[in-house]
């Protein structure tokens, strides 16, 4: 809506480029023809309410679900027609809502598994827990609070740990474009403090996009903010103009 | 593999358990049982084989598979082919209208051996095609599967068709197969007579031999990182998918391996109780076989050893005095362990003798590293790979 028209060639400057975007479940758009940029090291959040297709948007940029139209470019590669892990090899992670986590694991080895290393069959047959490996995880679990639980089974931590061990899990694959599904929901106010703290460190050098309910993290954190609603984009800008517009207060945030 | 300088890939008291089974397997037993009862413990040691791989294929990788039965024949058949086909020298079948060829051949008016049995003239041939023909059967079951991402129950009932179709083509194709009498009157190996109480005897320690090795392969992978990415997939597959890993060819390995393992067991089922049948193909064989790792416990590599030969054992005593209600017991079993304690022998090991134990140990036990059995909230949907 608000976005500014754009030719493709001039897409090298942005990391994400998504134009047209639509996915159709039964003839039910939940994501209508969408398009939106994200620069290099920016932090864009996407609000909205329930329903309004946030997820599915990443959903659609991570390979999960498959686009009807439209095309995700990430540094050029078109996402649309690739598989999962070769998006996540190409540098895109993503959280989920849900803390997604091995519970019968260790926190170690959570983090172990993630590291970007050995992730063909033979490749994870002769994968050794080397120095760098065992550096990297400690480095990772410092990071997010956890360096004290890494030998501890992952299903014991509280809500708010595994979503920092998944946030780590992420971490530790250096993504240039990390995408975080609602990752306070469901935390205690000095968690959620401590997650803004890890945010704030984490995206140095990276793209993020967060969703996020919570306004006061929000405001903190966001540098350009797109507001969904129906699968379309309402309203797209830094925080204090999308605050004022009419359209957001309406169907969002007056609530 | 320790000369990569891994860390040694069995725990302290892994090395205890493997060591008190060999024991077991290799001391007491032939000590104690007579050559008859030895030969039955060497029968059922071919199935722990299939339950080995089910441990890593189920337990692990959470891919309940119902028709491992077809691996653990196609491993028999192999075999028996060889077997067959040495019996079967002109001069043992000169009476027959076309001698050189299997007897149940030339029942069948075919006058010529068919050219898949050709190969297994030769035993380098048959022991390679004893590991690789299932596997490759299980690839491509596995890679159509997998890659189409079914799983769970609809994976467990494709394999059951599979049981039940690979029996028919056997049981139909009679002229090239021997049919429902299977493949029987096997008598030497390169010339060896294994059908003496010496051979028999032999036979057995190779196949404990097998298994041993069999078990220590187990172990390695899954101490390896790929064991623990087969746990991360059977408790949340996408995550693995989107830490980058295919987790599709991660299915088709354990798949295959699970086949290879199963194959063994077949092989040595051929040559130690000397033939190989439709019998142990299909759906019932496999599911019974599922059961023992159950009892034993999925999650559990020696558990499933244990469980293996004591439903054996306990079929062998029960069928022999009420052999109708077998089948009911088997049942009864298999509905007791899933309920009150899903992760069979082994963990009931592991909740109420290890903690004793763990001082012995020099408190070795405790270590959560590597894969503890599941919490029982798990436990109960082995088969729910999400
Ligand atoms: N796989 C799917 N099949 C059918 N409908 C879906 C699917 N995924 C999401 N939806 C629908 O799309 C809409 C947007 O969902 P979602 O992206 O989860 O919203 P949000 O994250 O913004 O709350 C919802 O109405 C949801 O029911
Ligand atoms: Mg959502």
């Amino acid at each position: 809506m608000n976005t500014p028209v754009i030719t493709d060639t001039m897409n090298k400057d942005f990391v994400l480029a998504v134009e047209g975007l639509t996915v159709s479940f039964d003839g039910f758009k939940a994501v209508n023809d969408l398009s939106f940029y994200v620069d290099e090291n920016e932090i864009r959040v996407i609000i909205g309410p329930n329903g309004a297709g946030k997820t599915t948007v990443l959903d659609l940029i991570c390979g999960r679900t498959k686009a009807t139209t439209g095309s995700i470019k990430f540094k050029d590669q078109e996402l649309t027609r690739m598989k999962e892990h070769e998006i996540v090899r190409a540098g895109v992670g993503r959280k989920f809502q849900n803390p997604s986590i091995y519970e019968d694991l260790t926190v170690f080895e959570n983090l172990e598994i993630s590291y970007p290393k050995g992730r063909s069959v033979v490749g994870a047959l002769t994968f050794r827990r080397d120095a760098p490996v065992k550096e990297r995880v400690q480095e990772i679990a410092e990071m997010i609070f956890l360096a004290d639980q890494l030998d501890q089974r992952a299903e014991y931590l509280s809500h708010g740990q595994k979503q920092w061990l998944e946030i780590g899990m992420l971490l530790i694959q250096d993504p240039e474009l990390l995408m975080l599904d609602e990752p306070v929901a469901g935390m205690s106010v000095s968690e959620r403090k401590k997650t803004a703290e890890l945010l704030h460190t984490i995206i140095k050098n990276r793209s993020v996009i967060v969703i996020e309910h919570d306004m006061k993290f929000v405001e903190d954190i966001a540098h350009k903010v797109t507001v969904l609603h129906q699968g379309k984009i309402l309203s797209e800008g830094p925080m204090a103009k999308v605050q004022a517009d009419p359209k957001v207060i309406e169907v969002y945030l007056g609530h | 593999m320790t000369k990569t300088g891994r860390t040694f890939f069995l725990r302290p008291q892994d090395m205890i358990g493997i060591a008190i089974l060999a024991i077991l397997l290799l001391v007491v037993l032939p000590l104690t049982l007579d050559n008859f009862r030895l030969q039955f413990v060497g029968k059922y040691l071919t199935y722990a084989f299939v339950a080995l791989g089910l441990v890593l294929c189920w337990g692990y990788a959470g891919i309940l598979s119902l028709g491992q039965g077809v691996f653990f024949g196609l491993g028999g058949y192999c075999m028996a082919m060889f077997l067959k086909l040495e019996a079967s020298s002109v001069e043992n079948t000169k009476i027959q209208t076309t001698p050189g060829i299997p007897d149940f051949m030339d029942w069948n008016q075919i006058t010529q051996l068919p050219w898949f049995w050709e190969p297994f003239h030769h035993l380098g041939f048959t022991i390679i095609a004893v590991l690789v023909v299932p596997a490759i059967f299980a690839f491509v079951v596995g890679f159509a599967m997998f890659k189409r991402r079914v799983g769970g129950v609809y994976f467990a009932i494709i394999t059951q068709a599979l049981a039940a179709i690979l029996t028919i083509l056997i049981v139909g194709q009679q002229g090239y197969t021997g049919g429902i009498n299977g493949i029987t009157d096997l008598r030497t190996l390169n010339g060896w007579d294994i059908r003496t109480d010496s051979a028999k005897t032999i036979l057995y320690f190779v196949c404990v031999g097998l298994l041993l090795a069999s078990i220590l392969l187990a172990y390695f992978v899954k101490s390896s990182k790929l064991g623990r990415i087969l746990v991360a997939m059977r408790d949340k597959e996408d995550r693995v998918r989107f830490s980058g890993y295919d987790v599709s060819n991660f299915k088709v390995f354990v798949f295959c391996l699970a086949a290879s393992l199963s194959a063994i067991g077949g092989a040595m089922f051929t040559l130690q109780v000397g033939f190989m049948s439709p019998s142990f193909v299909g759906i019932v064989p496999s599911i019974e076989m599922v059961i023992y790792t159950a009892v034993g416990g999925r999650l559990s590599i020696l558990g499933a050893i244990y469980g293996t030969l004591l439903v054996n054992w306990a079929k062998t005593s029960f069928s022999e005095s009420f052999p109708e209600l077998w089948l009911f017991g088997l049942g009864g079993l298999f509905i007791a362990v899933v309920l009150t304690f899903p992760n069979g022998i082994a963990g009931l090991y592991q909740t109420y003798v290890a903690p004793r134990l763990g001082p012995l140990f020099g408190g070795a036990a405790k270590r959560s590293d590597a894969t503890p059995p599941a919490p029982p909230s798990s436990g109960h949907a082995p088969a729910a790979a999400e």
